[in-house]
């Protein structure tokens, strides 16, 4: 037989992973935020199942704020692969109208980090799959594929369980719960190959076309729908843009490009020169070390 | 002196990213994949030799290098110079200590090749996360300073790297720069290194002169190295043999992760083949039960397969129904694996509480999960200059050789020879942490030899004759909380209604059955294993069992607990606050206690924990002895 391809070795690692979690864990549940890592988590989990379909729900803790093109593709998969979609709305975020204009970060705070916890607890989930990678960030190099939470949900970096060879050890005590990060060894060239390899469906916004956009603080805001409150003047321009990260639309910035099919989209990925991150404000906050404080609240 | 760093790299071809996207896609999609890992301390420029391969292959983009020069100048350590070493050193706890703590996973491309690169600290402090680094290992690269030669470090690490079976080995000779290149400083070292080498059964390696921080040797070979006509370090990464290439000519073994059940017509055992390769029609054998069968298909999303080898994650389905769950291994059926539930193995011990010989832990092998003992080490190593030491127990950091037992039977290997069948964890089953690494060396004779004897008589006709339904009254709490009285008076009214029973008191156990017992943890832990298979013994007669005993650790209580049937052990905690029982005092033994007479006493200088979820708890301070006996009966015969 010839040696397998990393790509090969890195589907087989994952598909591993997405078992012992399935087998050891009473309640597990599939994180998905609708974007391409999202996107590759739920391909590999039908392929662990295959013929069966993935016996868990997929998750999303939305904000409302997402681009309208991550709804419809979200309930499209969901349909595809034969599984229960849960939606979960922070009920104090919704009531008291908290949204990225107005709000700053407590928006994502409340939506997101908050609105997670909260759905966790909600549904009693004991294990959830995350598409975090190690290469996204430093302090998730030294991440666990499986990584524990306090029942209040905190992690604490310097009491990490050992991981050795491929056994992963899942025990934990009531009220406990683990995010697991099948992805983990994954790189971002890794993530778009084994999606143009394998033909996964993801957002079209992915993809360059005319779309409406305002420029604010030097970022390139797509106008989704009317909600957008534009500045005295303000005009929204077609511009010939597409996304490298998707998260709430007024957040996310928008880069110009022509790339319309995904080598091109690969290509313009490996000639760029900045971190796939940082088109999201959040690892900007307090130096280096945010996403670690970040992680240590609860945020995924 | 020529200056190597800006040398073009070889990793990513640049211009056929741009001029033949769909090329440079196929090349990367053909890519193999290497996990190698990097043992040194901080002064031997690790960090900087990955930062440099990073760099190099342009795992850097521009925002994060502009972080980086703004941060070099801030904390770092090479004066004005981009401090490569701040590329991979990453939680901010390590930051400000400048050192590396945990186990950090980074990756680059080369043209041919995928690379993971676990880049561990290298203090003996953190063997533990060496430990973990090299277990995904292909290979090991180990620093040396050239400066320093080879240290006491130099042979922990390598020594630690063989223990887990990493067989390519790349002695690094770094700092090469701060040598002026000489070629006898390289031979010195080499010369140092194979003669340790050597002594501990490394087969081979491969040495190159180095530095990190200059480039030398790393993708292109150098100019001030004319002598040195090996492979470049990149080189040498991309063309060494991986492992899963070495694991798919072993035979087939692939141990059974989930059944996939989706309707009757279908039943498949998924899993990631461990060992060997299989193919539709091949006879295989299921262990521990040995049944055999013939593979009738291998099940994947994009459609069967004619054969499937080490490495992967398929679903195997079988010709006949033949009994086979998580935790079992499918095998070649003319050469299965061993199973055994006695065993030598060398531990890693890596939590912070030292190992207790005889306290039951989890061991998880594969997909398979047991309770496990461990008995005293017979000798820890000392991983500095490989002696044997004697040893009562392990502590965090410690490497020894101990025997194990575990309740069930398990499918193993030898480590040397299979990586999945030989290694495993130990978990704390109060904590639930990870607290070992082991690797399996032999199993013992004895556990092969004897058998259990199948008798005609049960302990279903024993409890029918008596007409009762047997249980073990497992009585815990602290020294004066009022077992003895309480288990007293429940054998008593058991005994008056009929009931067959026998009651076990500690202080009478030690007298015979125990009485080359002391008072160490390993020995409190032997009473209770001994009176637990007792209580079992008594049960399997029909017997209904009253024990009473302080049994202070819960998985202790446990132990006992795995051995019985389900529905037959009672735990009954008699809750007595310690400021109640001390006040009591019945033998003046908290007395001598506190004076210091009595060691390891519970609840003063030894701990108690407390049951957590007991099928019976009795509060003393709000039950008098009467009410709790009468509540303990009611519950065991199910009129509470």
């Amino acid at each position: 037989m010839k040696t397998l391809t990393h790509l090969e070795r890195l589907e087989a690692e994952s598909i591993h992973i997405i078992r012992e979690v399935v087998a050891e864990a009473e309640r597990p549940v599939m994180l998905y935020s609708v974007g391409k890592d999202s996107a590759v988590m739920l391909h590999l989990a039908r392929k662990a199942f295959y013929p069966s379909p993935p016996p868990f729900p997929l998750l999303h803790v939305d904000t409302t704020w997402k681009f309208q093109a991550m709804y419809e593709l979200r309930d499209k998969m969901a349909e595809m692969s034969g599984m229960d979609l849960l939606v979960y709305h922070n009920p104090e975020a919704q009531e008291k109208g908290i949204n990225p204009f107005d709000h700053g970060s407590l928006h994502t705070d409340m939506w997101k980090t908050e609105g997670l916890k909260q759905a966790l607890d909600k549904y009693g989930f004991d294990a959830a799959f995350g598409g975090a990678r190690r290469d996204e960030e430093k302090s998730r190099a030294k991440e666990r594929i499986f990584s524990f939470r306090t029942q209040s949900h905190g992690w604490d970096p310097k009491n990490q369980r050992p991981e050795l060879w491929n056994i992963y050890n899942a025990k934990k005590a009531k009220g406990e719960s683990i995010r697991v990060f099948p992805i983990s060894n994954w790189t971002e060239l890794d993530v778009w190959q084994y999606i143009h390899l394998n033909d996964i469906p993801i957002v079209p916004l992915y993809f360059a076309e005319e779309r409406p956009t305002v420029e604010r603080d030097g970022m390139l805001v797509m106008v989704d729908d009317d909600r957008f409150p534009l500045k005295e003047g303000e005009k929204p321009v077609m511009r010939s843009v597409r996304f490298r990260t998707l998260g709430c639309y007024p957040l996310t910035g928008a880069v110009e490009s022509t790339a319309k099919t995904l080598p091109e989209v690969i290509q313009e990925t490996l000639l760029t020169t900045t971190s796939e991150r940082q088109g999201r404000a959040i690892d900007k906050d307090s130096g280096g070390a945010g996403m670690e404080v970040k992680k240590q609240q609860g945020y995924f | 002196m020529a200056d190597t760093e800006t040398t073009e790299p070889k990793y990513v071809v640049d211009s056929l990213i741009s001029e033949d996207i769909d090329e440079y896609l196929k090349q990367h999609e053909h890519k193999t994949m290497l996990r190698f890992i990097t043992c040194g301390s901080v002064d031997d420029g690790k960090s900087t030799l990955i930062g440099r391969l990073l760099y190099d292959s342009k795992m850097i983009f521009e925002d994060q290098l502009d972080a980086l020069s703004a941060d070099s100048k801030k904390v770092g350590t090479q004066g004005q110079e981009i401090d490569f070493a701040l590329l991979v050193d990453g939680l901010a706890a390590e930051r400000e200590q400048g050192i590396t703590i945990d186990v950090a996973y980074r990756f680059f491309n080369t043209e041919k090749r995928k690379f993971i690169v676990a880049d561990c600290p290298g203090h003996e402090q953190y063997t533990r996360n060496m430990v973990t680094g090299a277990s995904t290992a292909d290979l090991a690269v180990i620093l040396i300073d050239a400066r320093k030669g080879v240290l006491v470090q130099t042979r922990r690490h390598s020594y630690i790297c063989h223990l887990l079976g990493v067989k390519n080995i790349v002695l690094a000779v770094n700092k090469m720069d701060l040598v002026d290149y000489q070629q006898d400083v390289f031979d010195k070292i080499v010369a140092d290194y194979t003669e340790f080498a050597n002594s501990i059964g490394i087969e081979s390696f491969t040495a190159m002169p180095i530095s990190g921080f200059k480039g030398d040797n790393i993708t292109k070979h150098s100019e001030n190295t004319p002598w040195y006509e090996g492979p470049t370090l990149v080189d040498h990464l991309e063309t060494v043999e991986v492992l899963s290439s070495v694991d798919a000519e072993k035979p087939f073994r692939m141990p059974v992760q989930w059944v996939n059940r989706p309707n009757l017509d279908f039943r498949g055992f998924s899993g990631l083949i461990a060992t060997g390769e299989v193919r539709p029609g091949d006879k295989v054998r299921v262990l521990p039960s040995g049944k055999t069968s013939t593979v009738s298909k291998i099940v994947t999303f994009d459609g069967e397969l004619e054969e499937a080898g080490a490495g992967q994650s398929v679903t195997i389905c079988f010709d006949d129904e033949i009994d086979c769950s998580r935790g079992s291994v499918i095998s070649v059926a003319d050469n299965p694996p061993q199973t055994a539930d006695q065993f030598e193995a060398t531990l890693v011990w890596m939590a912070d509480e030292a190992m207790v010989p005889g306290r039951a832990y989890w061991l998880k092998l594969g997909t398979q999960m047991v309770s496990a003992t461990v008995a005293e080490p017979k000798y820890e190593i000392n991983v500095n200059t490989m002696d044997e030491l004697a040893a009562k127990t392990l502590e965090l950091n410690a490497i020894g050789v101990a025997e194990i037992t575990t309740d069930k039977q398990v499918v193993f290997e030898p480590y040397v020879e299979n990586r999945a069948l030989g290694g495993f964890i130990l978990i704390d089953k109060m904590t639930n942490a990870t607290v070992a690494a082991g690797m399996l060396n032999f199993s013992l004779r004895r556990s092969q030899n004897v058998h259990w004897q199948a008798l005609d008589i049960g302990r279903k006709q024993h409890a029918a004759l008596k007409n009762q339904q047997p249980a073990v009254l497992w009585f815990t709490g602290l020294s004066g909380s009022g077992k003895s009285t309480i288990a007293n008076l429940v054998e008593k009214k058991l005994h008056r209604m009929n009931r067959h029973t026998f009651l076990l008191d500690g202080d009478n156990v030690r007298h015979g059955l125990n009485k080359d017992l002391g008072f160490t943890e390993a020995d409190r832990i032997e009473n209770i294993r001994r009176v637990g298979e007792v209580s079992k013994l008594m049960a399997d007669a029909g017997l209904i069992v009253i024990t009473a005993f302080i049994s202070p650790f819960q998985a202790d209580r446990e132990m006992v607990r795995s051995m019985l049937p389900e529905g037959e052990f009672f735990e009954v905690f008699i809750d007595t606050p310690l400021k109640v029982a001390e006040a009591r005092d019945v033998k003046g033994l908290y007395k001598k206690a506190r004076a210091g007479e009595l060691k390891n006493f519970t609840g003063i200088d030894s701990p108690y924990e407390a049951p957590r979820s007991p099928e019976i708890r009795i509060d003393t301070t709000k039950l008098s002895p009467e009410e709790a006996a009468n509540l303990i009966v009611d519950t065991l015969l199910g009129d509470a």
